[in-house]
């Protein structure tokens, strides 16, 4: 069984926020939410690089951990996802997220988008696939039509990649190769030395 | 203290701030933006969002009952890439976008802006219904009441004062239908007071490169970028303003290219250089004659290329010998090392492209920097190789097809000019009595330029400076009166410059009319009282027709949906307004009109049968359709058809694509290509200037296309031509009527171009590209400082022009500028450019919910140290004054983004003036959500000498805590 994964290749990304956009199109995600969103580091300077970030659906999620109502669940895809009727809005999985992806809707507390909001891998959540009550909670289900989700896509420079871990990894070993170099990813000169 | 707490919690802070804050260090651009101004309009769209997604529900319940999603293809509406956009509608609404991976522009991919056109289909923020301002309030008025008021008053202008005195700005967002009929519309009303964006756009490229080599078209195309070895990006920011093309520049990256950014501001784009070189804003002509110091000295001139293919080149050698290392450091700011880095990694590395925008053409010597990028790529052999050429990047989705359809002061359709024989072409085409056309204008002539000039010859005001011709008293104007009334027909006021003035012009005119699917910032920006009238046009996205992206080629979008509320296509409120003016027959001779919507199909084979010079009469409705259905079978890098029903054609028959649609030509997919044969898409340089100058052949030597029958040069084909050749008798019967005293631009047949081509020959004839353009101001570029410049020193060594009486119908200044020392007042260089969430003036963008959100601040970035200097700190609110006395507040941002003594702008931002939210002068409910001052309104005066391109990359500024 595949495992749902996305991966950012900071090489590719250019922060045009393509991603983000597609996000709230395709699931009319209000003003203020952010299942996803752009950082950059080194801004406006040398070495300035961006990547895109959501839910990275963990296999070993902490949000799920943590949850004192037990309201996450993980797909048989290994997508991450919640039931917004059992969500409490508490903000433990805010705490327990290590990327900032679970969203409060700003203003009620049984707005549009529940108590809690993320990203779901364009997978939806536990009502029926891409039923009235599932869009209108989750927002829509690609997952479900065979599609994957819109954000990666989209991407403009196919810097955003999604789906199966072994594939995605595939794409992304095959332009390291061509590029000839490590990969560039953060926390290389942490984790090894500079020249490895 | 629970309770307080809460309170305190309860500030409708973004929750994306707080986010922010758990991921570290990332103090970045968008984090700044996002501070304040978002509680009331996050609050706005809290409210409006469940409408919208009841809209959805509804109609996916309809759809359950009635079956089926559609798909419809169109065109992403922003930028010049031509990004494919699938949309799925059910019921007449817009209810999905997928990604449209067969496009072979963008295989799928969309920046923030394409990947949130769906938006469109629900228009919260749109221009509803026509309007008229009444004693000061928006009074909403019927379609057929409006017609016929500004009818009226259009009507007596013409009688008081002449057809001049109405301005007609039109825009590159028509499809080229739309902007066709437009051209065509103010020729009918009779004045050359016609224009739209790339006057302020590519202006100086059109004419800098079209003087240079004979089109003035991106030579190659975004996709032709893998197979680059080398790109330089000059002026162009392209990873913010054409998102998309980055897929194609990147993937050449990997191939193995070297990418070289030149830039004032370490952009997004420089963050993926190999090496980024920061320029003081205004001084490219330096810097690349720098460049070119070394290519001469390292002898890394492509000389066979040169000898054969090249005009002019040692005339260069002489300016360039004056640009030494040390001087080119001295005027640019850029390492004498690393200007010989870039030389050799371009020469090193053949072929290379060089890209620009922006920040090569806003200046007053425009031209001479789009002409030394040519003469740059000329010397190293670059042109007309895929992997090379002159990549220019045009700015909106059809800007490209907007000029070339000639909604510009200076020429009809397809650059054929304002000549008498030019207007009789198209009288032909139009089926019209020259002397009818002419009698539609202003009998008088004018003087300009030593010469009077009758007015229907005579080339018209620029969009640049329409506010000079509404404010100079009429005697100084090359026309009978100043501009009395005004349409901005999809346009945005604040993309231009010296905003008090245009302040002042909108408050003296007589009569402003605004058509556009948003109110714009012209809505807002005049004190008026009366006289301003609001026209909901409707977007690409609800009518349908073809577009030209930037590498040329024709795209056809279908209708998505509907028109939304009262708005309607451009074509059906052109229509209107020729029917109350009194040229609806003449203009749509043979257009078939359905009510009041002229048919599309008709107008585009209108285009095909007269726009020989550039070869937009291949491109038929049913051509560009089939190409739409088979997108998948062409080749991402090529763009050429493998197989299928478009076999061996190229992706939207780049143009030229010669002849009649009957003669299949495939489209060029790189200009001036010899290594194909013309019927192929290959092509040599065009015979424009002459056969000779000065005595020297013009024409190429030792050089033909592939399958040339003449082994040599040649110049542009004629009737006579073809008889001397003997290749007369290759007509046929009609072809020979039609062709006889006539050439290859104005044999309506397409028969000299047939034949021409047949023998294996360009018909625009086979010549060398030229260094020098002896019809120009400085005819080797040279460096001039910008009127207002930080260098006050160099002003002795390199001045700019001296004032004109009349230019473009009117006064300009230069020398009289420049004559005062501005820098110590005002000590910051001013420049400006783009985001990438927005576009253009950025009144339908900022009025997206899924855009604004991104970016709800009107900002100026500056150095830390100059920030440090005048006492500011990150976020706070500064005064921007401009030496001419406008002034802006906006947010600093602190950045070393901008180097020491820069300060830059976005452009996008409108509906604010002098320091004052003018939110209540829209009409109800449709305000943009997000608003902030215009850039331009502190932008000084400065126009290019060919053009009159605006200046708005070289400025001055101070900067005060506010």
């Amino acid at each position: 069984m595949a495992r749902m994964k996305f991966l950012c290749d900071s090489e590719r990304c250019i922060e045009c926020n393509g991603c983000v956009t597609a996000c709230k199109n395709e699931h009319d995600v209000p003003w203020g939410v952010n299942r996803r969103r752009v950082v950059t580091l080194e801004d406006g300077v040398p070495g300035e690089k961006s990547i895109s970030v959501a839910c990275m659906h963990c296999t070993d999620a902490p949000c799920s951990a943590v949850c004192p109502v037990d309201c996450f669940y993980t797909t048989d895809d290994g997508i991450v996802l919640h039931d917004k009727d059992l969500c409490i809005g508490c903000g433990y999985c805010f705490y327990a997220c290590p990327f900032g992806a679970p969203q409060y809707p700003q203003k009620e507390a049984f707005g549009v988008r529940g108590k809690m909001d993320k990203c779901t891998f364009c997978a939806g959540g536990p009502p029926a696939d891409n039923s009235e009550q599932e869009i209108e909670k989750y927002g829509r289900n690609r997952i479900a039509e065979g599609k994957l989700p819109l954000c990666a896509e989209m991407c403009s420079t196919k810097a955003l990649l999604a789906g199966d871990g072994d594939m995605v990894a595939d794409i992304y070993r095959e332009r390291i190769m061509k590029r000839g170099t490590r990969p560039q990813s953060w926390g290389w000169e942490k984790a090894y030395q500079e020249d490895v | 203290m629970k309770l307080v707490k809460k309170r305190n919690l309860d500030t409708h802070e973004p929750v994306a701030t707080e986010k922010r804050g758990l991921l570290g260090r990332t103090v970045d651009r968008r984090a700044f933006l996002q501070g304040t101004g978002l509680a009331a309009g996050g609050a706005a769209i809290a409210v409006g969002l469940p409408t919208r997604m009841m809209r959805r529900a509804d109609a996916a319940t309809a759809a359950a009952a009635d079956g089926d999603t559609v798909l419809k293809k169109s065109v992403c509406t922003h930028c010049s890439v031509g990004c494919g956009v699938v949309a799925e509608v059910q019921d007449g609404v817009w209810t999905g976008q997928e990604p449209d991976f067969d496009s072979p522009f963008n295989l799928g991919a969309h920046c923030a802006k394409g990947a949130s056109v769906r938006e469109h289909g629900h228009g919260e923020r749109r221009l509803k219904y026509p309007m008229k301002l009444v004693g000061g309030k928006w009074q909403k008025v019927s379609w057929d009441t409006a017609i016929d008021e500004i009818g009226d008053k259009l009507l007596e202008i013409r009688e008081k004062a002449s057809p001049d005195s109405v301005y007609w700005l039109g825009s590159a967002k028509f499809n080229n239908e739309q902007a066709y009929l437009y051209r065509k519309f103010a020729a009918m009303w009779g004045t050359n007071n016609v224009d739209h964006q790339a006057r302020i756009c590519h202006s100086t490229t059109v004419a800098g490169v079209a003087n240079t080599w004979g089109y003035g078209a991106m030579t190659n195309s975004y996709n032709d970028m893998h197979n680059c070895k080398a790109m330089f990006f000059i002026g162009s920011n392209a990873a913010e303003a054409h998102p998309v093309s980055m897929q194609h520049v990147l993937r050449g990256k990997e191939n193995g290219s070297k990418l070289i950014v030149v830039d004032p501001r370490f952009t997004r784009t420089a963050a993926h250089a190999d090496q980024y070189l920061r320029i003081r804003p205004g001084t490219d002509v330096p810097l690349i004659w720098g460049m070119l110091w070394h290519i001469f000295e390292n002898d890394w001139v492509d000389k066979e290329y040169v000898n054969q293919r090249v005009f002019g080149l040692d005339e260069v050698r002489k300016e360039v010998a004056n640009w030494t290392p040390k001087v080119v450091e001295d005027v640019t700011g850029v390492p004498e090392a690393e200007v010989k880095r870039a030389a050799q990694t371009m020469a090193e590395n053949r072929p290379g492209t060089i890209v620009w925008c922006m920040g090569g053409t806003q200046h007053t010597i425009g031209n001479n920097n789009t002409r030394a990028y040519c003469v740059l790529q000329l010397a190293l052999g670059n042109v007309g190789k895929e992997g090379g050429g002159a990549n220019i990047f045009r700015g909106h989705d059809n800007v490209q097809g907007a000029t070339d359809l000639g909604v510009l002061a200076d020429t009809l359709p397809g650059y054929y000019g304002l000549a008498e024989g030019s207007w009789k072409h198209w009288a032909r085409v139009w089926d019209l009595d020259f002397d009818w056309v002419k009698s539609r204008f202003d009998q008088a002539s004018y003087e300009e330029g030593g010469a009077e000039t009758p007015s229907m010859f005579l080339r018209g005001i620029t969009v640049s400076r329409w506010i000079d011709g509404v404010n100079e008293p009429g005697e100084n104007i090359a026309q009978k009166d100043s501009i009395k009334a005004m349409f901005l027909w999809g346009h945005a006021p604040n993309s231009q410059t010296r905003g008090p003035e245009m302040k002042k012009a909108m408050e003296a005119l007589e009569l402003l009319v605004v058509v556009d699917p948003y109110p714009t910032h012209t809505a807002v920006l005049p004190d008026r009282q009366d006289g301003i009238y609001l026209l909901p046009a409707c977007t690409q996205f609800e009518t349908y027709g073809s577009v030209t992206a930037s590498n040329r080629s024709l795209q056809w979008r279908e209708k998505v949906i509907d028109p939304l509320f009262e708005s309607l296509p451009d074509h059906t409120i052109m229509y209107k307004f020729a029917k109350k003016l009194g040229f609806e027959k003449e203009l749509f001779k043979n257009i078939q009109v359905n009510g009041e919507e002229p048919l599309i199909e008709d107008i585009l084979r209108e285009i095909n049968r007269g726009m020989w010079t550039i070869g937009y009469t291949g491109q038929s409705p049913e051509r560009l359709k089939l190409h739409m259905e088979n997108k998948h079978t062409f080749n991402t890098t090529t763009l050429k058809a493998e197989g299928g029903p478009c076999d061996g054609d190229y992706y939207g028959l780049p143009w030229p694509a010669w002849g009649t649609p009957e003669m299949k030509h495939p489209g060029t997919p790189v200009l001036y290509d010899t290594s194909k044969p013309v019927a192929e898409g290959g092509l040599t340089f065009r015979a424009r200037f002459g056969v000779e100058y000065q005595g020297k052949n013009l024409l190429a030597d030792g050089s033909w296309s592939e399958g040339s029958e003449i082994k040599d040069g040649y110049p542009e084909f004629t009737a006579d031509m073809l008889k001397q050749l003997g290749w007369w008798n290759d007509l046929t019967d009609d072809e020979k009527k039609a062709a006889e005293g006539k050439n290859w631009k104005t044999d309506l047949s397409g028969g000299i171009q047939r034949v021409a081509i047949k023998h294996g020959c360009a018909p625009f004839g086979n010549a060398r590209a030229r260094c020098i353009v002896w019809n120009f101001p400085d005819p080797v570029p040279i460096h001039r400082e910008p009127l207002y410049t930080a260098r006050y020193d160099l002003v002795a060594k390199y001045p700019t022009y001296e004032d004109r009486k009349r230019f473009w119908r009117l006064p300009t200044r230069y020398a009289s500028i420049q004559a005062k020392d501005y820098s110590g007042e005002f000590p910051l260089i001013h420049t400006s450019g783009r985001l990438v969430e927005y576009e253009g003036g950025g009144e339908e963008t900022r009025s997206n919910p899924w855009l604004a959100e991104l970016q709800q601040n009107m900002f100026v970035e500056i150095n830390p140290k100059d920030a440090n200097d005048v006492g500011v700190k990150d976020g706070q609110w500064v005064w921007l004054e401009s030496p001419e006395g406008a002034r802006i507040k906006v947010k600093a941002m602190l950045t070393r983004r901008v180097g020491k003594g820069v300060v830059f702008t976005p452009f996008h931002f409108g509906g604010w003036y002098e320091g004052k939210d003018l939110l209540d002068k829209y009409p109800e409910g449709a305000a943009p959500y997000v608003r902030g001052e215009a850039a331009n309104t502190a932008f000084t005066y400065g126009y290019d000498s060919v053009t009159a391109m605006q200046e708005t990359k070289a400025s001055l500024c101070k900067i005060t805590a506010a």
